[in-house]
């Protein structure tokens, strides 16, 4: 009988099944809800609820993806370079990936912050982390680009970074590999790191109306390998904690010897008690080096600024600047849940989860409950710091996220899993396997004060199977819950890019209303914008030429020119007039070593380009622009070095097509 | 059987029209332009903000300067200021082919006009070029239409 009704479904229907009875489930877990066709669909032309970013990993870039389709909407270029924008490529965007270290077009994307106000997630701002070399890059989400990159010194390994305090007064950088400073000699045998490496924290001041960042201050801390953070909030405002591992300062064969110990640390920062320090002028100057990168919205250009300064506060001269929580065993998630009064850490080789209290430790800190120290940092006692422990919650514990009403979820990375359990009384209270080995999970708002729930991301390591194969290398992939109940419900699985690590959401709306369309023609401060077709022009000085080329559909202007030589150093000063949304014009040119540029309404962008052969080079409009797309290009002309052709240019001047070639005849 | 088919055609129904719930919605549009019917649709006027808009009989020479500006800006790629069409009509004579509502309502509720206005549509079979939205402001078009009158020869 069923065979007879297969043919009269639709397709839709028909996927709806395939969740049922097409997949090869490995256990009952592993099928998705009954319901999960409805629940994920959202209909042609109809919005998404949430928007989701993905940290990329070694994309460099960041993702955004509606929730709960899964549907990729914009990738966000960060710290990779993007020749299909010109991100990193363009002359205005170049500067945005200065280092101490000159040009670094690439980098480690991990984790991301949502800017908040009150603890709750307010949508102006996206943090972004760069691991291998340490920067923090500040999104725009009126726009969604990048703002601002700000390099972070006396550093390796930006790991336990972008998190914020609850109305985004500092977001913060520690780590992950400890390093000699940079102003000291750095030249030392390395098994002199219990010497000579030391460990940083860095807390970022974002300036409230602007979004833009300046290093406050930094904390000298042990050698050690700082992991991740999470700020206190509510009670624990005022307070940051950092995750850390390799308490036994191994710098070889890390796998066997930074696992020794029992328990590794939570580093518990008081970063108001840092600031009144600072006001005494307590801190230390210390000459470094780092890159300042700023964005602007006005001039459409970025500007880079070394600058050589922070301000260090070592944690051995301040006793009650930073404690120590022991934490079993190696942890890795360090997690605030909504109240503010418990963290959680994740202790990645132990067979449970420690829940510490914050109220427990302002009192073990008040009677000096002490266990000695680590290196010159006060050890709070375990047990007078813990509130408990969840039991056998599963193998490799991760992180955890939150939901707003008591409880907790924690991925388990070796496992393969999700768990749910209550605050409360450390009960576990579901699982729900994933598909395969779960790195970070995300809650919409899971880590703000006032958590959205309804929906879990697991972003997954391992992807096998789960999706047609594409050869060796697989996207990674993602996987959707339905947390509104007392059961996880997986409704989605959907492949990602890069490597997500962790992930922000929140609800759509705000966002969505304040979404930049175009950039204003009339307030455009480029130095080199065209204002108006009657303005475009070729300009030469000495071997440098600036062409000041405007685009609207469908042409250029001006789009012949001749009397560029061989050599020359050619600035196409590209301005879209256009003034409506979504309708950008690209610009190609054959030959170009860097990339296209991608030019929105009403902006300038500026490509270099040096020709090396005499000959005509056809340039073009590579965005799909109208009915007469395929009109929209041009033509140079490149003469040989020395010669006399004069700079010309010109639009609409056409030669008489009747009249044949003296060579045809 | 009966019921099963009814089962799918009902799970079919609720998959192709139910949305996400709480989904977030965009609201229709952010300008207050009024949506007449077809049948009121008003060749005459066109359809946008400006209704009997009557400009004064002699030339405002200051408004057909700013007009002349926005011009250069942002309409000089396509439109000369004589007859003859360059991607979208020359401007010479406009002022008496079309009404200065029309005119006014065209530059600022362009795609609405262009996806319903005949004479809108007849241009754009022509042309091939859909008149970008250029995001004018009222005084910008109030200038403008002024500079094309001063292109009109009134003075």
């Amino acid at each position: 009988m069923k065979r007879m009704i297969i043919p009269v479904l639709s397709l839709t229907t028909a996927i709806f099944l395939l969740g049922i009875t097409g997949c090869k489930p490995k256990n009952a877990g592993s099928a998705a809800a009954g319901d999960a066709a409805s629940r994920v669909y959202v209909a042609p032309g109809k919005y998404d609820e949430v928007y989701n970013f993905v940290s990329g990993g070694f994309s460099g870039q960041v993702t955004v993806y509606g929730l709960p389709s899964g549907r990729l909407l914009r990738t966000i270029p960060v710290f990779s370079n993007d020749p299909q924008t010109g991100y990193g490529y363009s002359e205005n965007t170049i500067p945005m990936l200065n280092t101490s270290h000159g040009f670094v077009p690439w980098d480690d994307q991990h984790h991301l912050e949502i800017s908040q106000t009150n603890g709750e997630t307010d949508g102006r701002w996206l943090f972004a982390n760069a691991n291998n070399t340490p920067r923090i890059a500040r999104i725009d989400l009126t726009t969604f680009r990048t703002a601002e990159i700000i390099e972070i010194p006396n550093s390796a390994g930006n790991h336990s970074s972008p998190f914020i305090t609850e109305n985004t007064e500092y977001v913060v950088a520690g780590t992950r590999f400890s390093v000699p400073m940079d102003n000291d000699n750095g030249d030392v045998p390395i098994d002199t790191y219990k010497k000579n490496f030391k460990g940083t924290v860095s807390f970022i001041k974002v300036d409230p109306n602007s979004g833009n960042m300046d290093i406050a201050f930094q904390i000298l801390l042990p050698g050690v390998n700082f992991d991740l953070s999470h700020a206190g909030k509510g009670p624990s405002h005022g307070w940051f904690f950092f995750s850390c591992y390799n308490s036994e300062q191994a710098h070889t064969l890390l796998e066997v010897n930074a696992s020794k110990r029992d328990k590794d640390f939570i580093m518990a920062v008081n970063w108001k008690k840092a600031e009144e320090y600072l006001k005494q002028g307590r801190g230390q100057k210390q000459k470094v080096k780092y890159a300042h990168n700023v964005y602007s919205d006005d001039t459409h250009q970025a500007t880079s600024t070394i600058k050589d300064e922070v301000i260090m506060l070592d944690a051995t001269q301040f006793p009650d600047l930073v404690y120590a929580m022991p934490c079993p065993k190696s942890p890795h998630g360090c997690d605030v849940d909504p109240t503010g009064e418990y963290i959680v850490g994740s202790g990645k080789l132990a067979a449970l989860i420690p829940v510490f209290s914050f109220s427990k430790m302002t009192k073990a800190i008040e009677a000096k409950d002490f266990d000695g120290d680590y290196e010159g940092i006060p050890v709070l006692k375990y047990e007078s710091v813990l509130h408990g422990e969840v039991q056998k919650p599963g193998l490799g514990p991760l992180h955890t996220e939150f939901d707003g009403k008591g409880n907790a979820y924690t991925s388990m990375f070796l496992s393969s899993e999700v768990v749910k359990w209550s605050i409360a009384d450390l009960k576990v209270l579901d699982r729900a396997p994933t598909f395969y080995s779960t790195g970070h999970l995300m809650v919409v708002g899971g880590d703000s004060k006032k958590p959205y729930g309804k929906y879990l991301v697991a972003y997954n390591k391992i992807t096998k199977d789960r999706y047609l194969p594409t050869g060796p290398e697989l996207n990674q992939t993602a996987q959707l819950f339905d947390i509104s109940g007392d059961k996880m419900k997986l409704l989605l699985d959907f492949p990602t890019a890069g490597e997500p690590h962790y992930a922000q959401a929140m609800p759509a709306e705000k966002i969505a209303a304040k979404s930049l369309k175009i950039y204003d023609l009339m307030k455009n401060k480029n130095p080199f914008v065209t204002m108006g077709e009657k303005e475009s022009r070729v300009e030469r000085k000495g071997n440098r030429v600036d062409v000041y080329l405007t685009m609207i559909r469908s042409h250029f202007s001006p789009d012949n020119i001749e009397g560029i030589k061989v050599g020359d150093e050619v600035y196409f000063h590209v301005t879209n007039l256009e003034q409506d949304w979504d309708l950008p014009h690209g610009f190609a040119i054959k030959g170009a070593n860097n990339a296209e540029l991608l030019v929105m309404p009403g902006e300038t962008q500026t490509l270099k380009w040096v020709p090396e052969v005499s000959t005509i080079f056809p340039f073009y409009c590579t965005d799909f622009c109208s009915a007469l797309h395929q009109e929209m290009q041009g033509y140079i002309r490149v003469s040989p070095k020395g010669s006399n052709v004069p700079i010309s240019f010109s639009l609409g001047k056409n030669s008489d097509a009747t009249v044949e070639p003296e060579a045809s005849k | 059987m009966k019921k099963i088919l009814i089962a799918c055609s009902a799970a079919l129904f609720m998959m192709s029209c139910g949305g996400p719930e709480g989904g977030y919605q965009a609201k229709e549009g952010d300008e207050t332009a009024e949506k007449p019917t077809i049948e009121e649709y008003d060749p005459h006027r066109g359809e946008g903000k400006f209704k009997d808009y009557q400009p004064s009989a002699a030339l405002n020479a200051s408004m057909a300067e700013s007009g002349e500006k926005v011009y250069d800006l942002k309409c000089a790629s396509c439109h000369k200021l004589s007859a003859e069409m360059l991607v979208g009509p020359g401007w010479k004579g406009v002022t008496e082919r079309h009404s200065p509502d029309w005119i006014l309502n065209f530059m600022t509720n362009t795609d609405a006009m262009l996806d319903k206005d005949p004479k809108a549509q007849a241009m754009l079979e022509i042309c091939m070029v859909r008149m970008p939205n250029q995001n004018l402001s009222d005084d910008d078009a109030k200038d403008i239409f002024e500079f094309m009158r001063k292109n009109d020869g009134v003075k």
